[in-house]
């Protein structure tokens, strides 16, 4: 089972390597929400099931699996709030005819 | 079993700077919020971990639940005060 919690944490950090990697590279703050939420939702709660699966079950491991509901409730939500205010304050999206200038306000 | 977690912490610990990168040098206003988000997921990750490296990992849950539950609040409340910002003349 020890073993098995420490593939899942490896899966774990590799999703949360690419989030990085998308959080420098990619060119818009659209495209950048896209990377920095989504698979960094996935790898935290690849990492929290690994650590589960390492402990067993006891009290422990149910304030784990609250931190998992939790991240999986929470981070899309934050993610998408701003993306709502970014969207009603009129901030452009990136194609591939026009590169919005980036605005500082 | 403790030297697993400690490249674990490793990991992670290398990889904050870029969503701090991210924070200080984002072009707008959100990827600033944005980083920030990103650095507060990281930091429960890392706290958990480090009490999973101590063998305290009972103490060290109860601070990142605490984290988690600031992070959500604060962020809320400053993507709701844009929002309503920009719907005004």
């Amino acid at each position: 089972m020890t073993v098995i919690g420490f593939l899942i944490i490896l899966v774990g950090l590799f999703f949360m390597a690419i989030s990085a990697v998308g959080a420098i590279r990619l060119p818009d703050f659209y495209t950048r929400c896209h990377a920095i939420s989504i698979v960094d939702t996935l790898g935290s709660l690849l990492i929290l099931g690994g650590l589960i699966c390492c402990y067993g079950f006891s009290f422990t491991t149910a304030k784990l699996l609250f931190i998992l509901v939790f991240i999986y409730i929470a981070n899309p939500t934050i993610t998408h709030i701003l993306i709502r205010a970014a969207l009603k304050s009129g901030h452009q999206p990136w194609t591939q005819e026009k590169v919005p200038h980036d605005r500082n306000d | 079993m403790s030297a697993f977690f400690y490249l674990a912490i490793g990991v992670i610990a290398l990889i904050i700077p870029v969503f701090l990168f991210r924070a200080v040098y984002g072009p707008s206003l959100f990827d600033r919020l944005i980083g920030l988000n990103g650095i507060a997921v990281k930091t429960i990750i890392l706290l958990v971990l480090i009490g999973a490296y101590n063998h305290q990992i009972d103490m060290f849950i109860d601070i990142s639940i605490g984290y988690g539950l600031l992070n959500l609040v604060g962020s809320i409340a400053v993507g709701k005060y844009l929002e309503k910002r920009a719907l005004k003349p």
